[in-house]
């Protein structure tokens, strides 16, 4: 048989039809934004959101499932139209495609998770400005297959994340001594020990102070991180 | 009448930070806060747009889209609420008019447009200025002008953060700082301890 005829002849994956779905390269992209190219600590894209919605877990929990279905979405659908979109007028056909699946997302979440929208108030529909979409969209979706623009969108959507989760542990753990809304420190601490918790970690200014520790610990590890000046 | 005016602008300004206690527009206020010129401007610009794009989305929130707004029109139409194209709008809203004052500040101060200029397109996706749209369709401003006091509050309150950031980086370039923390670090450390500081203008009412 003819060894062109067995190659899948896949809408996906125009141009790399021999390329396996999870090659070396595509799980790169998928575990790069984890740790060295973190959206957050390194390309420094998304903080807005990431530091007023980590006072508990539960809030930034949903607000990273939100984030990943509006990135996955957004990248294929750019990606789908990267040749049909005309050079100057991408910024505006990028809002439109973002505020519709935030729009969508607030919705569910008002129909369905009604006290964490509640919560989250105005930062899920501030998703549409968070740069970490709109920076992911101009710098790969417009110019990468689809299949290759989800794993990106994942990726970059799971390492923010991360730092949003990590963040919240701490401050729900240290601030109210509760994890979920459930609490986690046992009542004879308090009691036997005089352990108070830290109502500051609750506040705006820990998180930012947070983060900057997290980027410390992550720069002393890996150094090729480390900035100039 | 004035007092409220001033109380909700100093309130925009100092207690609701938009940097400090609502870390919006915190990409461009870390990107461009490297140095002081470039601070200066980006802070203008956002204070530009917030004044006009605040009170323009308040009209049309008021007008057209909150629960029964479109009763103007005629009776048939006073059980529309179309308030879940708020984001849509507004983001368009934005976007235009971020558009249309680079024309205007082009065509008539190219001196402006020229320290302006770089910045302006930045700010359409400035998470600071669709906050400020947000905020003012909860808080439930009860006029226009109340709605343009606090744009306008709001944009001098990131103007200041971003002033303060920029020159405290500028001499920060010569201390001797742990290697890992140099850069983005340090500036995040230092954005929370100026919001500390922010936070004890809490309480005031004037």
């Amino acid at each position: 048989m003819d060894n062109k005829n067995t190659k899948k002849p896949s809408f996906l994956f125009i141009g790399r039809s021999d390329e396996p779905i999870l090659s070396k390269k595509n799980r790169k992209l998928l575990t790069d934004p984890l740790d060295d190219n973190n959206p957050i600590t390194v390309q420094v894209l998304g903080i807005c959101s990431a530091l007023a919605i980590t006072v508990q877990l539960k809030p930034a929990v949903v607000m990273t499932m939100s984030v990943i279905f509006v990135m996955a979405c957004s990248n294929v659908i750019i990606s789908v139209l990267r040749n049909l979109i005309p050079n100057r007028i991408r910024i505006i056909v990028f809002l439109v495609v973002i505020s519709s699946l935030v729009a969508l997302v607030d919705q569910f979440l008002k129909a369905y998770a009604y006290d964490v929208s509640k919560e989250l108030s105005i930062f899920i529909g501030l998703i549409v400005t968070n740069c970490i979409v709109m920076g992911r969209l101009e710098a790969f979706a417009l110019g990468n297959g689809v299949w290759k623009s989800f794993l990106d969108g994942i990726g970059n959507a799971i390492g923010y994340g991360i730092i949003l989760i990590i963040v919240a542990f701490f401050r729900e753990l240290f601030g109210a001594g509760t994890l979920w809304g459930i609490q986690v420190i046992p009542d004879f601490i308090y009691e036997e020990y005089g352990y108070v918790n830290n109502g500051f970690m609750l506040l705006s200014p820990m998180a930012l102070i947070t983060v900057g520790l997290i980027i410390w610990i992550q720069r002393s590890r890996n150094r090729t991180l480390i900035e100039e000046n | 009448m004035l007092e409220q005016y001033l109380n909700l602008f100093v309130k925009s300004i100092f207690i609701e930070n938009m940097v400090f206690a609502y870390f919006l527009g915190m990409c461009s206020y870390l990107a461009i806060s490297k140095t002081l010129k470039n601070g200066v401007g980006m802070g203008f610009a956002v204070i530009f747009v917030l004044t006009i794009t605040v009170p323009l989305n308040y009209l049309i929130f008021e007008y057209l889209l909150s629960d029964g707004a479109l009763a103007w029109i005629g009776p048939e139409y006073a059980e529309l609420d179309l308030s879940f194209l708020s984001l849509i709008m507004f983001i368009a809203v934005i976007a235009s008019m971020v558009q249309l004052v680079e024309m205007i500040v082009e065509k008539f101060s190219p001196a402006l447009y020229g320290s302006l200029g770089i910045f302006l397109p930045l700010i359409a996706v400035n998470c600071a200025i669709l906050g400020g749209s947000l905020f003012m369709q909860i808080k439930d401003f009860s006029g226009v002008s109340e709605a343009a006091v606090y744009g306008f509050g709001s944009g001098v309150g990131w103007f200041l953060a971003i002033v303060g950031i920029a020159a405290i980086r500028e001499k920060i370039a010569y201390s001797n700082i742990p290697a890992p923390l140099r850069g983005l670090g340090i500036t995040f450390i230092i954005t929370g301890l100026m919001a500390i500081g922010f936070m004890s203008f809490m309480g005031i009412k004037l």
